[in-house]
């Protein structure tokens, strides 16, 4: 009976379904535990936290006062602890408390974070004058302002010091945002245009042509950048005296006083004093430092909007590559080729390209694209640049190229599934009209196949964003001076290297020097990654229900 | 003038229409077929096909599955071209030019000669653009002419008044027997002298079949109409000569009534009885 009974469950299909949904709901909750985890462990980094104070006496030391954030809290045994080599008691419970904590001030004592433990803290306590200063480098200051001096000169003192701190610190602002726009676009420009000079000039002197005449109007227009440059280098100048007008003198939660340079804080804030829709705006105002900033301190501070755009238009060049080249190579693979044994080798050549490993492709873009055409480019329309590259060294075209090539497959095996599945009656029926071969393709079969591109170019897109072992070797780097992107001609500069979000993780993570403080941006940076992509592809999968919409197939 | 309805039980004066006396020797020929074979691969398919095609009349081919109406009917605008080993031996002279020379211009051939399909096979486009596709392949641009056209072709139909107010809206939003008269309006369209109709009902109801009929009929006064059908009452209803073929031979061609009153050959009387096929 019961042998039955569980023979006819396995008969009803419910075991199936069962694990049907069972495989379902893992996936559902792997991808969601990722994004939770990375979403909160990125997130929760901005987050203006509490600055405590606490009295830290080691067992036979003097007593110091430490301040800052409690980053990490865990137990760890006493054995352990005992072994390393700290005058633990013997006696005791089996665990102790280990804090990491962020005490900043890394001018003052050499690295931001330091392991305490936990039961040799006490009084602790979060005075709300306590104050964070995030400076333009060696990360945060913790302390206590004590006043504010403009030319070495007392302006404020005591409760008047914090708001004209502020005020200062908006004026400075302003300051980092003209010599900004100064250095980078101003003097961007003259640089540019010297560049052009230069570059004229030596090829005048290759082609034999460089006369006196040409020598004299080169002269003069360079004369006039010198002037201009001239002109800019004393606004610059003034610019950086006023910058670094100000100080404010602080001390540091151990006593000690130095004096901070205005010109070198990016803003001050007192957590233990905001109001919870303080920090709300203060969360927000970081946030969008982070997408919307350049990086600071070897990656570890700031934002990270290099990177976003280096992403965001490696992908876009990609796609306008490999899109026209995959359609056009499935068409005529579909359309157009004998159908026999080469044309289903090639099919099988180009499955199998799919599945090549991406950092193949990194050496043959470095060994094809990089030192082949962009050496060939080089030699043939750049010799005045020579000995240094243009297009000769990896940069922002050769990584989109390099990741056209990885993507190419699923493009034209999508397309190609497309143009399979346009019923032959619409062919036949077009054809019966009088139209050629050709016009049936353009005016019926292209339109009609254009989800399936888009369908392949969503795939390439959501191959390619993510891709990051190949674009270490043809053109993304660590930091990039300047965006692919700006005022100068051509406006798009293609051989410039970018910042990428995915070498950006592996760099801050890996790489960076203040291992502590980069942690959290590489979660940060993670979920910004994959949002980056979501969006990008999510744009795609409109167009391509737009154009489902549009050119839906008869269903009949 | 009233038929009698025969042992066969099929009525061919189910539009109420009278039927001349008819006879293929005294009509001018639209298409000549002298002696045509047709092979696909290793397999030949039609076997020493000859007839004529009567101008202005409409011609149906009857016969079993497989027995060569459908390929022969493609021959004649030459879509089996697109079949893979398809080889025609012999020619077909549409006004007195072999249409399989070298040279013959094929999308000309097809614009001449218009072609309806079994499923009703709109664009996914707008009925108008639906209905003027051929003239814009013929690189036709002025409003004024495509507009005209779209009237004339969609009244030729007997479509306009159902989709007068929404020529802009999309072809596939129409019901299937719309869309084979749109399918129509759009070959018309072109101004074809030849029609071929490749079974245009057989995904029809009824009514819109009985709509697809009247139509035929109308259309029989401009063009050349050949019709492949299963349904030999349709073939009755609407055809002035029929064909009958078997295994890819052409065994009778006459006019309607006689091949379905008096067939000629036993395998005719054999079909149409209803002892095969």
């Amino acid at each position: 009976m019961k042998k039955n009974s569980v023979k006819a469950w396995f008969k009803s299909g419910s075991p199936w379904i069962w694990m049907n949904a069972g495989a379902v709901s893992i996936a559902v909750i792997m991808t969601l535990g990722l994004l939770a985890v990375i979403a909160t462990r990125g997130l929760g980094h901005f987050w203006p936290a509490d600055i405590v104070e606490a009295d830290y006496q080691v067992p036979g030391q003097a007593m110091k006062v430490m301040a800052g954030e409690i980053t990490q809290i865990e137990e760890i045994p006493r054995a352990r602890l005992a072994a390393s080599g700290l005058p633990v008691d013997a006696e005791g419970g089996e665990f102790m408390t280990r804090e990491l904590f962020k005490v900043g001030n890394r001018d003052l004592y050499g690295s931001d974070f330091t392991w305490v433990v936990g039961e040799w803290l006490s009084n602790q306590r979060t005075p709300e004058n306590l104050t964070a200063f995030e400076r333009r480098e060696w990360g945060n200051f913790y302390g206590y302002l004590i006043n504010i001096k403009e030319n070495g000169q007392l302006v404020a003192e005591g409760d008047a010091a914090w708001g004209a701190l502020q005020e200062r610190l908006k004026r400075v602002d302003d300051l980092h945002a003209q010599v900004v726009r100064l250095e980078k676009r101003d003097i961007g420009r003259i640089n540019a245009g010297l560049e052009r000079i230069r570059l004229q000039t030596r090829k005048l002197e290759l082609q034999g042509k460089l006369t006196a005449e040409a020598q004299a109007d080169l002269a003069a227009e360079r004369a006039q950048w010198d002037a201009e440059y001239k002109v800019l280098e004393t606004e610059l100048v003034s610019l950086y005296q006023a910058f670094n007008r100000d100080s404010a003198t602080v001390r540091s939660a151990d006593g000690r006083e130095i004096e901070l340079s205005l010109g070198k804080v990016v803003r001050a804030y007192q957590p233990n004093a905001m109001s919870t829709t303080g920090k709300l705006g203060f969360y927000g105002s970081k946030l969008w430092e982070f997408v919307s900033d350049d990086p600071r301190e070897a990656n570890t501070e700031g934002g990270i909007f290099p990177a976003i755009f280096g992403t965001v238009m490696m992908t876009l060049i990609m796609a306008v590559i490999v899109t026209p080249f995959g359609v056009v190579a499935a068409i005529y693979l579909r359309e157009y080729a004998k159908q026999g044994p080469l044309t289903r080798i090639i099919r099988i050549a180009v499955n199998n390209l799919a599945g090549v490993p991406a950092i193949v492709y990194g050496v043959f873009g470095l060994g094809f694209f990089v030192y082949v055409l962009g050496g060939s480019l080089d030699r043939l329309f750049f010799p005045e640049a020579a000995p240094a590259p243009t297009f000769g060294t990896p940069g922002l075209l050769w990584a989109s190229l390099t990741l056209a090539i990885l993507a190419v497959p699923v493009v034209i095996v999508a397309t190609e599934e497309g143009l399979a599945r346009i019923p032959r009656a619409l062919r036949e029926g077009s054809l019966a009209l009088g139209a050629t071969k050709v016009e049936t393709l353009w005016r019926v079969v292209l339109p009609m196949a254009s989800p399936a591109m888009m369908t392949g170019l969503i795939l390439a897109v959501a191959r390619a964003a993510g891709e990051v072992a190949p674009l270490m070797l043809v053109g993304v780097v660590k930091l990039a001076p300047s965006l692919p992107v700006d005022g100068n001609y051509p406006y798009l500069h293609l051989d410039q290297k970018i910042m990428h979000l995915g070498f950006h993780i592996y760099d801050v993570g890996f790489q960076s020097p203040n291992v502590e403080a980069a942690r959290p941006l590489v979660y940060a940076t993670a979920l910004l990654l994959v949002l980056v992509i979501a969006t990008l592809n999510l744009t795609a999968v409109y167009m391509r229900n737009r154009l489902r919409e549009k050119y839906k197939a008869l269903d009949h | 003038m009233q038929h009698e309805s025969h042992s066969h039980g099929i009525d061919i004066s189910a539009l109420g229409r009278d039927k001349q006396s008819l006879s293929l020797a005294s009509e001018t020929v639209a298409i000549e077929v002298p002696k045509l074979n047709l092979y696909y691969g290793e397999k030949q398919a039609l076997f020493d096909v000859s007839m004529n095609i009567p101008k202005q009349r409409v011609t149906a081919f009857i016969g079993p599955s497989g027995c060569g109406k459908s390929t022969l009917l493609r021959t004649f605008n030459r879509m089996n071209d697109l079949v893979d080993g398809c080889r025609v031996d012999g020619e077909i002279n549409i006004d007195g030019k072999n249409i399989y020379r070298k040279g013959e211009e094929v999308a000309e051939l097809r614009r001449r000669v218009g072609m309806v399909f079994q499923k009703p096979n709109p664009f996914p486009k707008s009925i108008y653009e639906n209905v003027v596709y051929g003239l814009r392949i013929q690189g036709i641009n002025q409003k004024r002419v495509l507009d005209e056209a779209v009237e004339w072709g969609l009244k030729s139909a007997a479509l306009w008044d159902e989709v007068k107010d929404r020529l802009h809206e999309s072809a596939l939003g129409l019901s299937g027997g719309q869309q084979q008269r749109l399918v129509i309006a759009r070959t018309v369209a072109v101004q074809p002298e030849v029609l071929l109709l490749d079974e245009p009902c057989s995904a029809l109801d009824p009514i819109s079949t009985l709509k697809v009929e009247e139509l035929i009929y109308e259309l029989k006064s401009k063009y050349t109409i050949v019709i492949v059908t299963h349904n030999m009452q349709q073939a009755a209803r609407v055809s002035d000569y029929t064909a009958f073929m078997y295994m890819g031979k052409l065994i009778e061609f006459g006019d309607t009534d006689t091949l379905f009153t008096n067939p000629a050959m036993k395998q005719t009387e054999d079909y149409i009885t209803g002892r095969y096929g």
